[in-house]
């Protein structure tokens, strides 16, 4: 089990071959109140980069993109109803949805928390 | 403070509280008096509608009274001063009004034998003729109801051009600078086009080398504001028609920003391809609080037979209607819109140019134009301008004015709300941060700047001074103060209901 | 000028607070063969008088429907309109306003907004409407190009008695979005099998009620075959006045309301500017296209509205928008709210009857005219006359006579002989028994003659 990061600020907890994916509390407060979360249907395959869920502020909306190739195994659907979850709780709870790894090499190309924190501080 | 004032009624002197009309329901009350239906006789297939409909019943007095209360919550131009940069909040002449509501012309049905409407298609070429004139250009589509309307329109006339000369799987990209208005981008991707960014450069216009490494012969057109949404003239536009010419492409300009130039620059001499006129912008046709608008394009040589059905050509027994895709329309790309277009807005239009003439509209830009650098010049070093002057018809600062005072973009316009103008433009364009964009527009006397750049300038000194409190609660004299529109969002409430 | 405030004197004023000598030197940045010296080549200012007189004498031209019997319809509707919603549209504070992006000083212009996607839902049988589109032709399109984005499909189907102009621009907008189009021939009796034309490819089905020709019908089977191939009904209004008489299409099944609202509050215009409606189901309230206002509380706790749902919106999505519309038409929609307020639910009721009645009265007299065969079994305030002869020669003889006598279909299907003699007539309120009358002895003598 391990935690990476990507460059648009993206968590991606890695888990056997399943990876869970969500914004960062940093992406969350840049963002602020989130008023509704388009989370993907299971099943959906996607490769890296590709545009898999929406997150959206009153007067902002902001894509999730695939940190990896694989399909989608669920959504989490209680942002539905509940998207200030992930103001609340960015990096837990407020999970947007699961998926397969389908290239673990892909994996690499992501960063660690340390690697992160220094690619957050560079933007500040 | 007299607005922690509590009343018994909530009402508060003028400001009166206003329940939705579904709360002013009973039954048996009537605000029309209509005779009785002459048969009881129908023919209504089996689908007679049998439940209620769960409309309210209000008596005349009544609804004048709702409708002229919660007019008194709203801000118009007529109200006062409504310096919104790229919305063109200019005077509303009732005249236009008088002209339009003539029963020759709003009595006229759209179907009617053209033989019947003779003045209606003499009217709608005479204002079509003043633009063509104003843009020196050869031809004007009428119909398109709004300017991101017209915007489609002038993509979709480039569409079908390319097409025409069989470059349609070729050219798919269409280029728009950063600082564009939206419906740039999302009238490319109507038209099913990939959109790419133009960077601006450090003077805030489009960077001419990154214009030019993405100019290629995969490039549909560009989509180019000019005078930008900086407010600033695009100096090096004929550069950039050209090159975009010399690539096989067209050149779309957004003509949102027109009251500038009219009358002193035409954008036919620029070489366009094809730009919309918001009517009720440059040429006032009321905003009405949002709409309606009308968009008409002009369109240059190569793009004015594929030109939107229906238009109005001069034939043997008078003015006649195209309407379909043959004769002259043999290439028209379609039709846009029901019917003819927004005749009620030509009406007014023509009214309005008629009204200043050809020596009016120039000294109307003229005036915008000097209005907008009045503004820049009294208020250079009390905010912080984005750019150098001069200016066109709008003038452009950031937030970096506000630095350190605990006070947002946002929160400053809330405090001027109570100091009783309406904001400017807000985070707008996207190219400076926290934008503050102000359009003046000729319609405002010195001395009403005057009162708005002492403002400005109270605002600012009190924002330094360390009162952020002031501008945190602002606006405080409103009929209702800040709106809470993430609650808005998260749980959207879009109409009434019944209590059950 | 009268528009004009700055004096020659403040002009000089501010041209020296901003350092510049001329106003030229404020276009410095203009390329120098692009600045003109004179005006253009256009007549100089005017007086209201002299604008009043040439704009008049232009009016004067036309033969407007307040000076004639008028029989026109397919798609727009003369009726009354009550004085005061014209004296209130005028106000000021909503006839000059902006779109409503500061709430604070917008609060009227928003609870219209809101009473009026009320009304719009509660006409329709919807779960909700937008805040109004152009008009009804371009709602379709909108419609059409939203079935695409609910169901991820590309083609649509659109019915036969679908108006013309509302097929041509969902074919020429929708067809541009990328949406295919499989239009059924114009069936004047209604009789047109559009389930059958459903396939797995399709994203909806577009059918008009009233159709273009008059004809009532129940959509509950036809939203049925809809639902069963997993594509969605878009039902189109033209004649907004039927649903005070007609079950409302959410009512029969109908996922998306395109609808034409310039029949209440709205005068002709020749056509435009009128008003579109727009209502969907709340599950796809995200894929709506338009401005949306909704309920919430300012910071005292006091109900108020905002725009809301913004990031489906152009301004915000910019290429990724639901659609590219912006200004819509909310002085049509204030007017339509207006008016619909004071008729009220009886009202609005009445309303529909007499329409129906006076239609029904008129078929009674038309039937009776040799060479008129009415071809509906039922229809609303409308219906298609087959008559002897070219329709649209027979319309411009009924005008030379000072009749205005209704829409030759002739007109929106051109170079189509099966609609050569088939002629649209409607009666609204305003339509006198002395008018049908007038019409049916025309016809009497212009069809009598010429066969």
């Amino acid at each position: 089990m391990s935690m990476k990061y990507s460059k648009e600020h993206e968590w991606v907890l890695i888990e056997g071959d399943s990876a869970t994916v969500g914004i960062t509390n940093y992406a969350q407060e840049q963002l602020g109140d989130v008023v509704f979360v388009e989370v993907p249907d299971a099943g959906k395959a996607v490769d890296k980069g590709d545009e898999v869920a929406v997150v959206e502020s009153v007067k902002a909306a902001s894509e999730i993109y695939a940190p990896i190739s694989g399909e989608v195994s669920e959504g989490n659907a209680t942002l539905e109803d509940a998207p200030a979850t992930i103001n609340s709780n960015a990096e837990g709870d407020g999970w947007i949805f699961k998926m397969s790894i389908g290239d673990a090499s892909e994996l690499d190309e992501l960063m660690d928390a340390a690697a992160y924190a220094d690619h957050v501080a560079g933007l500040e | 403070m007299t607005d922690k004032l509590e009343t018994i009624t909530g009402n508060r002197g003028l400001q009166l509280e206003q329940p939705l009309i579904f709360e002013q329901d009973a039954p048996g009350r009537l605000g029309v008096d209509l005779g009785e239906p002459q048969t009881s006789e129908t023919h209504l297939g089996g689908v007679e509608r049998k439940d209620a409909i769960g409309l309210p019943n209000l008596s005349e007095p009544q609804t004048v009274r709702h409708y002229t209360r919660i007019s008194q919550k709203n801000y118009g131009i007529d109200s006062g001063f409504y310096p919104l940069g790229s919305c063109t909040m200019k005077h509303n002449p009732r005249l236009n009004e008088k002209m339009a509501r003539l029963p020759g012309f709003a009595s006229l049905h759209p179907m009617q034998p053209t033989s019947t409407t003779q003045g209606a298609l003499e009217l709608i070429d005479a204002c079509a003729h003043w633009l063509k004139v104003t843009c020196n250009m050869p031809a004007v589509a009428m119909s398109p109801a709004a300017g991101a309307q017209g915007e489609l329109c002038g993509m979709m006339a480039i569409k079908a051009a390319i097409e025409d000369r069989g470059e349609g799987e070729q050219r798919t990209r269409v280029l728009v600078p950063e600082s564009a208005h939206g419906t740039n981008p999302a009238t490319a991707a109507a038209c099913g086009y990939s959109v790419d960014s133009i960077p601006a450069n450090d003077r805030g216009r489009v960077d001419l080398d990154a214009f030019l490494s993405k100019l290629d012969d995969d490039v549909a057109g560009i989509m180019l504001t000019n005078p930008n949404t900086c407010g600033l003239f695009e100096s090096d536009i004929i550069k950039i028609a050209d090159a975009v010419h010399d690539a096989g492409a067209f050149f779309y300009c957004d003509g949102a920003n027109l009251n500038a130039i009219m009358g002193r620059i035409r954008p036919g001499d620029l070489g366009i391809d094809c730009m919309h006129i918001n009517l009720h912008k440059t040429f006032s046709t009321p905003h009405g609080g949002g709409g309606p608008g009308a968009g008409p394009v002009v369109l240059s040589e190569p793009l004015a037979p594929f030109a939107p059905l229906p238009f109005v050509v001069h034939g043997d027994d008078g003015f006649d209607l195209v309407e379909h895709k043959d004769g002259e329309g043999e290439k028209s790309f379609g039709r846009i819109k029901g019917f003819h277009g927004q005749m009620g807005m030509f009406i007014r239009a023509l009214s309005f140019m008629m009204s200043h003439g050809s020596d009016g509209l120039r000294q109307a830009s003229s005036d915008a134009v000097l209005n907008a650098n009045y503004l820049l010049a009294e208020l250079k070093d009390t905010l912080s301008p984005s750019f150098d002057g001069p200016c066109m018809h709008e003038c452009l600062f950031d937030d970096s004015f506000l630095k350190d005072t605990g006070v947002t973009t946002l929160d400053f316009a809330k405090a001027m709300i109570d100091e009783g103008f309406h904001p400017m433009t807000m985070y707008f364009p996207l190219v400076v941060h926290g934008a503050l964009l102000m359009e003046p527009t000729e319609s405002e006397s010195l001395e009403t700047l005057d009162q708005y750049i002492h403002a400005l300038k109270g605002l600012t000194a009190m924002a330094k001074s360390g009162n952020a409190d002031h501008f945190l609660e602002a606006p405080r004299l409103t009929p209702r103060r800040r709106l809470d529109e993430t609650a808005a969002a998260r749980a959207p409430v879009l109409r009434w209901k019944k209590e059950e | 000028m009268r528009y004009l405030p700055l004096t020659d004197d403040d002009r000089a004023k501010m041209l020296s607070t901003i350092g510049a000598k001329k106003i030229e030197d404020l276009y410095s940045d203009v390329p120098a063969e692009a600045l003109l010296d004179t005006p253009v080549d256009l007549p100089s200012h005017m007086g209201e008088i002299e604008v009043e007189r040439a704009i008049s004498a232009m009016a004067a031209k036309n033969l407007s429907t307040a000076d004639a019997p008028s029989f026109l319809g397919a798609g727009a509707y003369r009726h009354h309109v009550p004085a005061s919603v014209d004296a209130l549209i005028q106000r000021g504070e909503f006839l000059t306003a902006y779109t409503p992006y500061q709430p604070e000083v917008s609060q009227g212009t928003l609870q219209y907004l809101f009473e009026f996607q009320t009304q719009v839902a509660l006409l329709t049988g919807m779960e909700i409407a937008n805040a109004s589109m152009y008009d009804g032709a371009t709602a379709c399109a909108e419609a059409v190009m939203m079935a695409g984005r609910v169901v991820k499909r590309k083609k649509a189907i659109l019915s036969g008695g679908l108006h013309p102009h509302y097929r041509e621009a969902t074919d020429c907008i929708a067809g541009y979005h990328g949406m295919t189009l499989d239009a059924a021939a114009p069936s004047p009796s209604g009789d047109e099998d559009l389930a059958a034309m459903i396939d797995g490819d399709t994203a909806c089905v577009v059918v008009q009620n009233p159709d273009f020709f008059g004809n009532v019908r129940d959509l509950t089977p036809l939203a049925d075959a809809c639902h069963e191939a997993g594509a969605l009904l878009i039902a189109v209004v033209t004649e907004v006045v039927s649903l005070g008489a007609i079950t409302a299409p959410g009512d029969m099944g109908a996922d998306i309301i395109a609808a034409e609202g310039q029949s209440i509050g709205n005068a002709l215009n020749y056509g435009g500017p009128t008003v579109g409606l727009f209502a969907v189901r709340n599950k796809h309230l995200r894929q709506m296209p338009g401005r949306i206002c909704g309920q919430t509380n300012d910071v005292d706790g006091k109900r108020g509205f905002v725009l809301t749902l913004s990031t489906r919106e152009q301004h915000i999505r910019r290429e990724k928008a639901t659609s590219n519309i912006c200004t819509n038409s909310g002085l049509c929609a204030l007017a339509f709210t207006i008016h619909m307020t004071l008729l009220g639910e009886d009202g609005f009721k009445k309303l529909a009857a007499i329409n129906h009645a006076n239609a029904v009265t008129l078929k009674g007299k038309l039937e009776n005219v040799d060479g008129v065969e009415v071809i509906n079994d039922s229809f609303f305030n409308e219906f298609t006359l087959r008559l002897t002869k070219s329709a649209a020669d027979v319309v411009e003889e009924l005008a030379a006579m000072g009749i205005l006598g209704g829409v030759p279909a002739s007109r929106l299907y051109p170079g189509n002989g099966d609609v050569e003699n088939l002629l649209i007539v409607a009666a609204t309120e305003l339509t006198t028994n002395s008018d049908m009358d007038a019409l049916s002895m025309a016809l009497s003598k212009i069809l009598g003659g010429g066969q």
